[in-house]
């Protein structure tokens, strides 16, 4: 309860300090809304059937990108992490790849797939392969042998050890590789938006309420909502994680 | 007596280490033997060759049964965290056995243990003693023909190994089951054992092949002051050298971490 209030203080004075500057002459007028103007707003907004259907793009979108992520990486994970051979072979590339940020792809992207959902969700699966195919790949080197000394000695084969030891063992790692991953996937599924490549979602509301009227407090709307989809994630995927993975 | 274990001229090399040699030598159904050997003189490269998880260079292991169960010493890495004690008991029952039977197996072999009341929760949540008769369950509940342990009771308090050594043989004089106990401690091994096998330093060498002529049924503390008991543990105490000058532990120590640096090679 302690640690709730102080949180609770924490962000009371961040909105102080937003609400003191968005009014101080330091900044130019309508620059920045503050926190009693961008509220009001929020509750427009929220009422608004088409904001409400930006949200639900972003947040859909997210959730196929991590869903198509988790599919393509946690197998890998466990054939690059149990055969060595396979896992040397694809190093030089992987080692290429992981570093190229994703939204430097969003050209190459928009003139291959143009302008629907598939670009972005296209980049943030890309950029939510990585964490959780990483953190797949490192608890398997992590795997305690005598955990598969004991399978094997109830004569489990190597499939049924990669399944049933090896995939349940590695499950802490993965969820929380998938919880940096999502919160990655979000940055880049709007930043996509942001850059046109779509026609709905959080990034495009913010885009367009700048470049039309410089509707600054709707921006803001759509920043603190992008935001609060991160933590509810990000806070969701952890209490997945102790619920089901406490050991 | 029909032989549950055949295991002949045995010998086992990690490239240059000779981890054991020639070793020949039966376990009758239903007995309990005990191997016997100085630290690090290859009793594990034994137990692995027994169990299938290495292939021994030279020699041969005959099951006579269709399968084997191992408990290990170090039980909080052997027990699966993921799974509930129940769950964890019926593991190896999971390639063979529908899910009812598995069930009534699990239950039975916990009750047989003493743990009815625990199924239901994880292992981490349990003490040592406890979580090493979850682990002797899981063994027994997959009823195999030869039940290998390593170090069964080497990481437990002295109380609990007591505990431990009875309910052993308890379990194995109700169910008569063969087991095969590897051990570095000299009274644990006559203590459990009908026979014992003595082994020597490095390669392991069968030294002496010992039967213990002691009752069925066994008390920590009138078995242990049994006159017969106190003689057979002096002799496999002389067999092992211990306490002679001649021995250099130190040599011993240095030589179970290589083979066991050696060995975490080799399974790579």
């Amino acid at each position: 309860m302690r640690v709730f209030t102080r949180g609770l203080l924490g962000i009371a004075g961040f909105l102080v300090v937003w609400e003191l500057f968005g009014r101080s002459p330091l900044v130019p007028d309508d620059a920045l809304p503050p926190p009693s103007v961008v509220v009001g707003e929020l509750f427009t907004q929220l009422s608004d059937q088409m904001f409400i259907r930006h949200v639900i793009a972003t947040v859909l979108a997210l959730l196929i990108a991590v869903v198509v992520a988790v599919v393509i990486a946690v197998p890998s994970g466990l054939v690059l992490g149990s055969v060595p051979a396979v896992r040397h072979a694809t190093r030089a590339v992987i080692e290429f790849l992981r570093p190229i940020p994703s939204v430097a792809l969003i050209p190459l992207a928009l003139v291959m797939l143009g302008f629907g959902p598939e670009t972005k969700i296209t980049l943030a699966v890309y950029a939510a392969l990585w964490p959780i195919l990483f953190n797949t790949i490192y608890a398997l080197d992590e795997l305690d042998p005598v955990m598969v000394d004991t399978a094997r000695a109830f004569g489990c084969g190597r499939i049924r050890v990669l399944l049933q030891v090896a995939l349940p063992s590695a499950l802490p790692f993965v969820l929380t590789g998938i919880r940096l991953a999502a919160t990655t996937a979000l940055v880049v599924l709007v930043s996509v938006e942001l850059m046109s490549g779509s026609e709905i979602g959080i990034g495009y509301f913010i885009m367009e309420a700048r470049s039309g009227a410089g509707r600054m407090d709707q921006v803001l709307v759509g920043t603190v909502v992008a935001g609060a989809i991160g933590v509810l994630v990000n806070g969701g995927l952890e209490r997945a994680r102790r619920r089901w993975v406490a050991w | 007596m029909t032989n549950m274990l055949e295991v002949a001229d045995l010998g086992h090399t990690y490239g240059e280490h000779q981890a054991i040699a020639g070793l020949s030598f039966n376990v009758g159904a239903g007995e309990l033997v005990c191997v016997v050997g100085p630290s690090g003189c290859g009793k594990s490269t034994l137990l692995r060759t027994i169990s299938g998880l290495i292939t021994p260079s030279h020699g041969s292991v005959d099951l006579n049964g269709d399968h084997l169960a191992v408990v290990f010493q170090d039980y909080s890495r052997s027990l699966f965290p993921w799974l509930s004690v129940q769950g964890n008991v019926e593991f190896p029952l999971r390639r063979t056995t529908k899910r009812a039977e598995r069930r009534r197996r699990a239950a039975e072999a916990l009750e047989w243990v003493g743990l009815t009341d625990a199924a239901k929760k994880n292992p981490w949540q349990l003490s040592g003693g406890m979580q090493q008769r979850v682990a002797i369950a899981r063994a027994l509940a997959y009823q195999p023909s030869l039940l290998l342990m390593d170090e069964p009771f080497a990481s437990v308090d002295a109380q609990t190994r007591f505990e431990l050594e009875d309910l052993l043989l308890k379990v194995r004089r109700e169910l008569g089951a063969t087991v095969l106990v590897v051990t570095h401690d000299i009274d644990e091994a006559v203590y459990l054992g009908d026979r014992i096998l003595v082994l020597s330093g490095s390669p392991a060498r069968l030294v002496a092949d010992l039967k213990v002529d002691l009752p069925a049924v066994r008390d920590q503390v009138t078995t242990r002051t049994d006159e017969k008991f106190v003689t057979l543990r002096s002799r496999v105490a002389r067999l092992l050298n211990v306490g002679k000058p001649t021995v250099d532990i130190a040599k011993w120590a240095a030589a179970e971490r290589e083979s066991l640096a050696e060995e975490a090679l080799a399974d790579r």
